[in-house]
């Protein structure tokens, strides 16, 4: 069980929202939109400059910064890890 | 409610659920459609008859995640279902128009339209993608739980059309009360501003309660500037400071209050899918949005878009030219020699005709842009460039107007209205008539094919693209200096909605192309006719007998206008001829070639030159080219930066509420315009070329 912050999270790693800070601007808007605690997500890709990033809630795609990503503490599903590290060997290689 | 009032209907929903796609089949109108959000940024109205035969309004509404607005196109939703713009009454029906595939999020701005306790009806559009993915709805078992008509609808096949209408035919259901419930310290602080809002704002009980919760869940930032009065202010920074005292989150005690009920609503309701989601997507996002192949894609889209209008559209162009040449030449054949045949010949045919010539390149143009608009490639490209826009200060929302703009800088303008920050806004709506619109089109393409007369079609398309990369350069480089001097502030954050990818029917994209080019033959016909007749006289009164036609032109009204601006344009290499042209051209850009038509075809005694021919032989006195590669770059230069366009200006007058913004657009374009074709004549003379 690990807790990390969205902006660092990998490309196929999903894990399950534990808490939105408050000190955001866009908090309220986040909220609505649905990143409220207890969701489900997953980052789908990095935009090719590298921010902002694309994540997959709710059965929609959301894009987001990863300045205001870093306000979302994530409990990341361990098991997606995997995935995750199988795909950066891949780009590495 | 009387007999024979009318009544209103109001569609809402999230962006991009497909409301004006409702609306366009209900009222059988046409407005804009397209795979974003944010394509509605203003209140549209149309009438429909319903199934029992009776005449209805029904209003088409921006998008909304939530009635607590941050833009102002969010704004129109909030104004228009409280009853606060004027002009609309308050509508009797609302429909929801959900997103099937997505039920969640939609069914939170369901529970805040709930609380109005008005009339409502539920569309789930889209039913086609969601059985797509394998899943299902259980409409009737979602019709029980919510006391509300459910009708599922695919609105692009108009499926579910007449189900909807014959729920509206019917009298109106009364509304229930709330449904769902905040945690009592919650509840109690939101009572006691409600009473307050019903004492002192006089709203009623739905409304205030409305209210009520938006302004609580709203931090001290977003109070701040919005118009609290003091009083309801200290009223909400008590509650706060209790609720906080108390470990309550204000900021999430009410949304998370709407996802619960959300959940319950929906338990049971949603089957599942089978398949995986968004695999089309997926696969063509993985190229599309590529970290090289990305950028290798919009590079080549674009030069494919500039060999098509390079080759294909010449036939039609030539097709064009020789219509007029023969109209022409049958006026000349049929009237008697005279000022009135000169008129219909050397004004309006020239002018008219040296307009309309362009239609087959402007609708190459605006095929390719409704193809981004329609397919969801335009949420992309505001991904991709929100890195860059962040550097400038601004965000990858703002990328949209701007692409926008290369058909028009009018809906570019438009649609800033879904940037939230209002200064952001003005600095998007500053630089969006730097983006190359297609009114440009025209003046480029004469003027390449002066510059380059023997290129390749590839030679002539990398000019353009230059062209296009010129502007774009302007518009960042002007953003980046306004946020940092005249509209300083933080950059915006950047949160947005990605679609999946949609097919583009045809018709929607040969409408949108009929549209455009309506107004762009509308123009022709209108101001571009009445322009030509006035230049026209203009250049030729007062009468000179025993002259030649150059000289005669040349102590006319209109020569005498470019004799005067003439010492001003030297310096970038124009004479007073393009100084006519110049002139015109502040009215609409365009206007540029047909004044050089009129112009060149007068000045040289009229005859079978075409434009082209005429430009070569242009001279000045002394016998040396006037149109020399040199001043063909500098002109360029000087049609990408100004702006010349009088409808713009309106547009914008009419966005910013002010003639401030207008006038400071124009002089600062101005400036840029002759500043840099100052510098490429200037500095082209004294590194020697011509
Ligand atoms: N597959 C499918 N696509 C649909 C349906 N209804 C609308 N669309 C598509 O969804 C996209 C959005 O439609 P719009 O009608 O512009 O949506 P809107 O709600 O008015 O969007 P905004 O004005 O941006 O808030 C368009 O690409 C439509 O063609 C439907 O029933 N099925
Ligand atoms: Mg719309």
């Amino acid at each position: 069980m690990k807790i990390i912050t969205l902006d660092k999270m990998q490309v196929g790693q999903s894990g399950i929202i534990q808490n939105v800070v408050d000190e955001s601007v866009i908090c309220r808007r986040l909220l609505e939109m649905g990143v409220t605690p207890k969701t489900s997500l997953k980052v789908v890709r990095f935009a090719p400059l590298g921010d902002p990033m694309e994540i997959e809630l709710r059965g929609y795609h959301l894009l987001i910064r990863k300045c205001d990503a870093a306000m979302i503490e994530i409990l990341l599903d361990e098991r997606t890890q995997m995935n995750a590290d199988k795909r950066g060997a891949d780009e590495r290689r | 409610m009387s007999a024979d009032k009318v009544m209103t209907i109001a569609l809402v929903g999230n962006p991009n659920s497909g409301k004006t796609t409702v609306f366009n089949v209900l009222t059988k109108l046409r407005q804009k459609v397209g795979n974003y959000s944010g394509v509605t940024v203003e209140k549209k109205s149309g009438r429909m008859t319903l199934a029992n035969g009776k005449k209805t309004d029904v209003i088409d509404l921006p998008g909304t995640y939530s009635l607590a607005v941050r833009s102002t196109d969010e704004k129109a939703v909030h104004d228009v279902l409280f009853g606060h713009m004027t002009g609309t009454e308050r509508p009797d029906w609302i429909v929801c128009v959900l997103d099937a595939t997505n039920l969640e999020r939609n069914f939170y701005l369901v529970s805040q339209i709930h609380d109005l306790e008005l009339p409502m009806v539920i569309v789930l559009n889209m039913m086609d993608e969601l059985e797509a993915e394998g899943k299902a709805v259980d409409v009737e078992k979602l019709q029980a739980v919510l006391g509300i008509p459910v009708v599922p609808m695919v609105a692009t096949k108009g499926k579910g059309v007449e189900a909807l209408k014959e729920i509206l035919s019917k009298e109106t259901l009364p509304a229930h009360p709330r449904p769902w419930r905040m945690s009592e310290p919650m509840e109690e602080e939101v009572e006691g501003l409600v009473q307050w809002l019903m004492k002192n704002r006089n709203l009623d009980r739905p409304l205030a309660f409305s209210e009520a919760v938006i302004w609580i869940s709203k931090g001290n930032i977003e109070c701040e500037h919005i118009d609290a009065d003091e009083q309801l202010y200290t009223l909400l920074t008590g509650a706060w400071e209790r609720l906080s005292v108390k470990g309550v989150s204000w900021r999430m005690g009410a949304i998370e209050a709407r996802y619960n009920w959300v959940h319950k609503i929906l338990d049971g309701v949603v089957r599942r899918g089978s398949r995986r989601k968004r695999d089309m997507t997926q696969k063509l996002d993985a190229v599309l949005i590529h970290k090289v192949w990305g950028w290798f894609f919009f590079a080549a889209l674009m030069a494919f878009m500039f060999l098509l209008i390079f080759t294909v559209a010449t036939y039609p162009m030539d097709w064009i030219d020789a219509g007029f040449a023969r109209l022409a030449e049958f006026v000349k054949n049929v009237m008697p020699a005279g000022d009135l045949r000169n008129l219909i010949t050397d004004g309006v045919i020239a002018g008219v005709g040296g307009i309309v010539i362009f239609l087959p390149q402007i609708l190459i143009l605006f095929f390719f842009i409704s193809l981004l608009q329609d397919t969801g490639y335009m949420a992309r490209a505001a991904f991709i460039m929100d890195r860059l826009m962040n550097s400038v200060g601004l965000h990858g929302k703002s990328f949209i107007p701007l692409l926008s703009s290369f058909a028009c800088a009018i809906p570019g303008v438009m649609s800033a209205r879904s940037i939230e920050s209002t200064k952001d806004r003005l600095v998007t709506i500053l630089v969006a008539p730097l983006m190359t619109c297609s009114a440009r089109l025209p003046v480029f393409t004469l003027l390449v094919a002066i510059l380059l007369p023997s290129a390749s079609v590839f030679g002539k398309t990398g000019i353009m693209m230059l062209l296009y990369a010129l502007g774009i350069l302007g518009a960042v480089v002007m953003a980046w200096v306004f946020k940092r001097t005249l509209l300083k502030g933080p950059t915006p954050p950047f949160i947005m909605e990605l679609p999946p990818y949609r097919l583009p029917s045809v018709q929607s994209i040969c409408l949108h192309m009929w549209e455009r080019s309506r107004i762009f033959l509308k123009r022709a016909g209108t101001v571009i006719f009445a322009f030509s007749v006035v230049l026209w006289a203009l250049m030729n009164y007062p009468k000179h007998e025993g002259v030649s036609a150059a000289v005669a032109l040349e102590k006319s009204y209109a020569g005498q206008i470019g004799m005067l601006i003439e010492p001003v344009i030297k310096p970038l290499g124009y004479d007073w001829r393009i100084g006519i042209g110049l002139v015109g051209s502040f009215t609409a850009r365009e206007i540029f070639v047909s004044t050089m038509s009129i112009v060149f075809n007068v000045g040289e005694g009229g005859g079978a030159l075409t434009l082209r021919e005429a430009f070569v032989r242009a001279q000045w006195p002394d016998g040396s080219p006037l149109f020399t590669p040199l001043v063909c770059v500098s002109l360029m230069v000087f049609f990408v930066y100004a702006m010349q366009c009088i409808s713009s200006i309106a547009v914008v007058r009419r966005e910013t509420n002010s003639w401030r913004w207008p006038i400071f657009q124009v002089v600062y374009m101005g400036v840029l315009a002759y500043t840099a074709a100052f510098l490429v004549y200037q500095g082209g003379r004294i590194i020697g070329l011509q």
